[in-house]
């Protein structure tokens, strides 16, 4: 009795088991006749991320630009306008925004020079125990707080700080409140400076100017530079000719992450400097605050049109060459 | 004040058929708590002894009532207002330019106060405040209020502390002999517009402005004017009260318009620095405790009306916040921590002097698309600062 009873169970199982076996044979002899399903089966999911979260959002905020605000009762108005890209034409608009590139492009540039020496000489002279030492170096600002950073250099930059302490102990207070009236870049101490902001942020975006630099340092050959030397050419030749448009690419790569990173940025402004908006500051303003939210979009493509034009200028200058 | 009042009155008019729609759904009875009890609040309004063990003011509500009280912190008045729109809370501790606005988008509910035991404790300067008394409907319970004082240091001012605003507004020499010139501060947002208007209303009459906060296009420019020349002053506005702190210690700065909050605390430090509201009035606060339209806790939220009126909450808050109670016998009655004297340093015998910020908008009492809008103060605000 016991027998087909089994048996009908085992055949049962056994069924269910080949169900199972077959859904999943067939499954993949599906995807492996179709690797195209396969590739939509996995690109798909963040592909619509991308395109739906990120993309989306960022056309939906662009959309808001080409809205107006009421003048009256501050109430969004969804038609089509250029009205608010007039408004951001105005003076004071034009300030923030000439203030703000002015300050990334110097920062930028100053960024280089100081990266570019260290770089050389983790790429080429560092060895083992000292290149963990430059790595390290580079990086522990990474791990702090990027706020506790900032707020450390308010304390070294006040008028009571440590640098004009300094500048006291050295006697030359007259030549630091020299510089400090200057007009455009001096103000009531290096804290309330646009020098201040400057130098924080130089500071603040440096790591990500060395790393590319050294990275593509690393790929130059070294026989390439004998063959240089080999053919007479002075080590400031070799530099020119040679080393800097190799690394070059390096260099616009750090530059695209400290331009971009000064455009954006909003905490170091607010501050450090003399509370002069930056874009940054701007957006998150009219935004957060004013409710204008049109005005503050039309802010937010000033710095995807800059980045945009720049990455186009980099390209044909082949920093993207060796990805 | 009076013409404060009657101006804010004025805003509450217009927005009075908007708040009217949902003046019926008043909760008429309380009953069992439901166990908990969601809140949007300011950062350091609602401390249950995390952050200091002698500041405590939520242990004892949830041990009595079973309503576990969760805090979701805000930093401005419009994240307050984009919470409330989500949905999901129960309270919100408003400030008077978010209150209205959440009145006329319909996101509270009227409060019954028949059901709060304590309301009759509550200021009688307070009971019927314009920011959030529509058409005579209650839409919340007055919470804390402070002025936004003079602020200066007191070893640069000697034994002449000063008695205006002009300190902050005119190039002028100190008590020290010095300039004031990159020595003062003022805030970093565009309500400072209306201190400056404050100033103007006193000292040039001939502008026939009534409130700070309802200016027409003369006197909004003639305001703009003062504040183009306090640039000239300004090293940098504050806009964080623990930097204008840090400035007051490492940079310098010996007199800039501030919150009793950080006299409090710089004090406490031993700093040289002492307090004042000057001859013209000063800014202030005033915050309300609303209801969501669809809280889902009704019964704790009015157990914790209740419970900011009659604990030790207003009390300790008023010295933890450097603020004034909503409730007087709070400074008096020994219930918390606050005396006479820690009320009388947040300036709470001032109230006839304080104007409370609300949110400027076109329609005022000057009539009509009559004033200048908010979003202007903000562009406009924006430019000064640079240097426009």
């Amino acid at each position: 009795m016991s027998t087909p009873g089994l048996s009908a169970e085992t055949e049962a199982s056994r069924a269910s088991r080949r169900g199972g076996e077959g859904l999943g044979a067939r499954l993949s002899d599906l995807l492996w006749r179709r690797p195209a399903l396969l590739l939509a089966l996995l690109l798909g999911p963040p592909l619509l991320w991308l395109g739906v979260v990120y993309l989306g959002s960022l056309f939906a905020l662009l959309a808001q630009s080409f809205f107006s605000i009421d003048e009256f009762t501050g109430q969004i108005r969804r038609e089509f306008t250029l009205k608010t890209y007039g408004e951001l034409l105005t003076p004071a608009n034009l300030d923030i925004i000439r203030r703000t590139v002015q300050t990334a492009a110097l920062v930028t540039v100053t960024a280089a020079v100081i990266a570019f020496p260290i770089a050389y000489y983790a790429a080429r002279y560092a060895r083992g125990r000292w290149k963990a030492v430059f790595y390290l170096g580079v990086m522990l600002p990474l791990w702090s707080s990027y706020l506790v950073k900032v707020y450390s250099w308010k304390l070294i930059l006040a008028k009571e700080g440590i640098l004009n302490w300094a500048f006291g102990k050295l006697g030359l207070t007259w030549a630091l409140e020299a510089y400090l009236s200057l007009p455009g870049v001096g103000g009531n101490s290096l804290s309330t400076s646009p020098t201040g902001t400057f130098l924080v942020f130089v500071y603040v975006w440096l790591p990500f100017m060395i790393l590319p630099i050294q990275a593509s340092l690393e790929r130059v050959p070294a026989s390439m530079l004998e063959a240089s030397g080999d053919l007479g050419a002075r080590p400031a030749q070799t530099f020119r000719h040679v080393i800097l448009p190799l690394a070059f690419p390096g260099v616009i790569a750090g530059s695209i992450f400290t331009f971009s990173l000064t455009l954006g940025d909003y905490i170091i402004p607010q501050i450090i400097g003399t509370s002069a908006r930056f874009i940054g500051q701007a957006v998150y303003q009219h935004q957060g605050t004013a409710g204008n939210i049109p005005l503050a979009a039309a802010f937010a493509v000033v710095p995807i049109a800059i980045m945009g034009l720049y990455l186009w200028w980099a390209k044909r200058r082949g920093a993207f060459d060796a990805l | 004040m009076t013409s404060a009042m009657k101006s804010a009155s004025a805003v509450a008019l217009a927005l009075a058929l908007a708040g009217q729609g949902s003046a019926a759904d008043m909760v008429t009875e309380i009953g069992p708590g439901e166990g908990r009890l969601n809140i949007v609040a300011w950062p350091g309004y609602i401390e249950r002894g995390e952050t200091m063990a002698e500041f405590d003011w939520v242990t004892k509500f949830e041990q009595a009532t079973g309503c576990m009280v969760q805090v979701k912190t805000a930093n401005t008045s419009d994240e307050m207002v984009a919470l409330m729109n989500e949905g999901g809370f129960d309270l919100v501790t408003a400030s008077g330019d978010a209150s209205l606005r959440l009145i006329a988008g319909k996101r509270v509910q009227p409060v019954n106060t028949a059901l709060i035991p304590s309301w009759d404790t509550v200021d009688d300067r307070l009971k019927e405040a314009p920011w959030y008394v529509v058409d005579g409907v209650h839409y919340g319970v007055p919470y804390m209020w402070g002025p936004n004082v003079l602020m200066y240091n007191t070893e640069v001012f000697g034994d002449q502390p000063p008695t205006s605003w002009n300190v902050v507004f005119e190039e002028m020499t100190l008590p020290d002999g010095k300039s004031n010139k990159g020595r003062v501060q003022a805030y970093d947002g565009p309500i400072h517009i209306a201190d400056a208007a404050l100033y103007l209303m006193y000292h040039r009459p001939e502008l026939g402005i009534t409130s700070p906060y309802e200016l027409n296009p003369d006197q909004y420019a003639a305001a703009l004017d003062l504040l183009r020349q306090q640039r000239q002053l300004v090293g940098r506005y504050w806009h964080d009260a623990f930097i204008q702190i840090d400035d007051f210690k490492n940079e310098g700065v010996v007199a800039s318009g501030s919150w009793p909050f950080q006299v409090n605390l710089l004090k406490s430090e031993g700093a040289p620095v002492g307090s004042v509201i000057p001859v013209e009035g000063a800014t202030g606060w005033a915050d309300t405790t609303m209801m969501h339209v669809d809280a889902a806790n009704p019964n704790c939220a009015y157990m914790w009306f209740e419970h900011t009126l009659s604990s030790n909450l207003m009390s300790d808050l008023a010295v933890w916040f450097g603020a004034n109670p909503g409730v007087p016998a709070a400074c008096t009655d020994g219930r918390g921590m606050a005396t006479a004297e820690t009320c009388a340093e947040n300036g709470f015998d001032d109230f006839e002097k304080i104007r409370f910020w609300t949110t400027p908008t076109a329609n005022c009492s000057q009539g009509q698309d009559a004033c200048v809008p908010y979003y202007r103060w903000v562009s406009d605000y924006i430019g000064v600062i640079g240097g426009r």
